[in-house]
């Protein structure tokens, strides 16, 4: 019976999808079976990360309002016959979706992956709700900027009234200068005031970038730095304790251990 | 007060001299009626002359706002005392509630988040942080053992006696009763042990070191000493 794990963070463009391709590109190089829904609906994004925006025929909609079966409208990933992709509708209208019908397609889909990873609209308001109504557990993504730590803070906090486990936190777009110079928050600062587990850390890097514009997810490639990143948070959902890596640029070996980490 | 110890029963009031001056017992079975007529009779005839002070006690008889009203007016008209309180040994079971809630410490073990508003009868203690763009109100004191770098409304209602006690203190905001202050515009690094209280002096809201707190405000934990 696989795991249902949000993707959500209350601001916008602070990195949800791009993190949401990522682990799921990073569980499958593990041979993890991996199904990621978008919920974006209105916004489909995720289909054009991981570059099979060409092969969708059917969307989260058909399947909601019973236009096709939900096996019809899975999307095989071009690189792993175990990443399967449920796409948004881009044009449908979004008040077609509730809580329960996604909790329905969820709770179908579990038998049959090991990790479904669901991908968030930005907002605290009904598509969020949809996004976490099937989830067992939640990863928050934030950058260093204060404002969208303040709605990590806000997300968490309605998080913690959902029926889930204490969510995860990912920090992305770490600019190491920025922080040092304090003109970005720290990530000691930031996992002290959202109180929640340290899942991982992603500098801002134009790998990702670049990755996400070929429709390659950047986790894929074997040596970037992001990439082992992205590989280190799937090591440590799949319960390995992997040290955080330090931001040093010439350094580049682990150093920072840190007590929070690994997902247990 | 010089007034002699001396105790006069009749049937329906008992007068008593005590150091805390006359306290007159009213029976509490008869009807109030009957209660309000004895009462106003006794006191006319009473020898008792210029304004002394009396405390009446309805023993278990429980009272109206309205009832208290009379008995203070059938005093106070029909002779030159005056009721300094009416007291009583019932509550309302609503009254008792109010009490309990007013006069104890609630504990939160929880971060208080942004976006969040806690609102507290009495004393909050608050296990956790309470994290910029947080409200916590509370009609009594608010004490966290966490960072306090949101908003803590302390005395809620009108209590300018109450304080805020934080073992971080980097507040957006403290408020208490009706004063507010605020983080300066610059960034600023926050402090340990503090508390906040209103100086009376100056009327505004001040910060000291937390080994001020019992010079301060000796009775902070004193429920009697809040006026219940
Ligand atoms: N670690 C990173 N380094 C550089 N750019 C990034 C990184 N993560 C995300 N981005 C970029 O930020 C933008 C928003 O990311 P996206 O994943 O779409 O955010 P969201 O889904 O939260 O709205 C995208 O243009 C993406 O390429
Ligand atoms: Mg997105």
């Amino acid at each position: 019976m696989g795991e249902a794990i949000v993707i959500t963070s209350g601001k916008g463009g602070v990195g949800k999808t791009t993190t949401t391709a990522n682990i799921g590109t990073a569980l499958a190089l593990q041979d993890k079976k991996v199904c990621l829904i978008d919920t974006d609906i209105g916004l489909r994004n995720l289909d054009v990360i991981l570059g099979l925006e060409n092969r969708i025929i059917f969307d989260i909609i058909d399947v909601i309002e019973g236009r096709c079966k939900l096996q019809a409208a899975l999307v095989k990933d071009k690189r792993f016959d175990c990443l399967h992709l449920l796409p948004a509708a881009q044009s449908s209208d979004k008040n077609e979706v509730t809580p329960e019908g996604i909790k329905e397609l969820v709770d179908e889909l579990k038998p049959d992956y090991d990790y479904i990873l669901i991908d968030c609209p930005a907002g605290i308001e009904q598509g969020y709700k949809n996004a976490v109504a099937g989830a067992d557990k939640a990863i928050v993504v934030t950058t260093p900027e204060k404002s969208s730590v303040r709605d990590a803070d806000r997300i968490i906090g309605l998080l913690e009234q959902e029926d889930l486990e204490p969510p995860h936190l990912v920090i992305n777009r770490i600019r190491k200068h920025m922080m040092d110079s304090g003109d970005m928050l720290d990530v000691d600062d930031i996992v002290s005031t959202l109180s929640v587990e340290l899942l991982g850390v992603i500098m801002d890097d134009e790998d990702v970038i670049r990755a996400s514009h070929h429709g390659n997810p950047v986790a894929f490639q074997p040596d970037t730095k992001a990439s082992i990143c992205y590989r280190n948070i799937s090591r440590r959902i799949l319960g390995e304790s992997v040290p955080l890596m330090s931001f040093d640029e010439d350094k580049g070996i682990m150093v920072k251990v840190k007590k929070l980490l690994g997902m247990k | 007060m010089g007034c002699p110890k001396m105790t006069e029963t009749n049937l329906y009031l008992t007068m008593k001299g005590t150091n805390e001056g006359i306290i007159v017992y009213l029976d509490d079975q008869c009807s109030f009626i009957t209660l309000l007529n004895e009462l106003g009779s006794q006191v006319k005839s009473d020898t008792i002359e210029n304004t002394t002070e009396v405390i009446i006690n309805c023993q278990n008889r429980y009272l109206q706002d309205w009832q208290r009203e009379e008995i203070r007016q059938v005093v106070e008209e029909q002779s030159s005392l005056k009721v300094k309180s009416i007291e009583s040994n019932v509550l309302s079971h609503e009254e008792a509630l109010t009490w309990f809630d007013q006069s104890t410490i609630k504990p939160f073990v929880k971060t208080v988040r942004s976006g969040q508003v806690l609102h507290v009868e009495g004393d909050a203690l608050i296990l956790g942080d309470i994290n910029p763009g947080a409200t916590v109100n509370a009609t009594g004191n608010i004490f966290v053992l966490g960072q306090l770098k949101g908003i803590a409304h302390a005395g809620y209602a009108e209590g300018t006696e109450h304080v805020v006690v934080a073992s971080y203190m980097n507040p957006n905001q403290i408020r208490i009763a009706n004063k507010i202050s605020r983080a300066p515009d610059y960034e600023m690094q926050g402090s340990s042990r503090e508390f906040a209280y209103i100086n009376q002096e100056t009327g505004q809201i001040e910060l000291e070191q937390i080994h001020n707190l019992q010079k301060i405000r000796p009775n902070l934990t004193d429920i009697v000493e809040r006026g219940l």
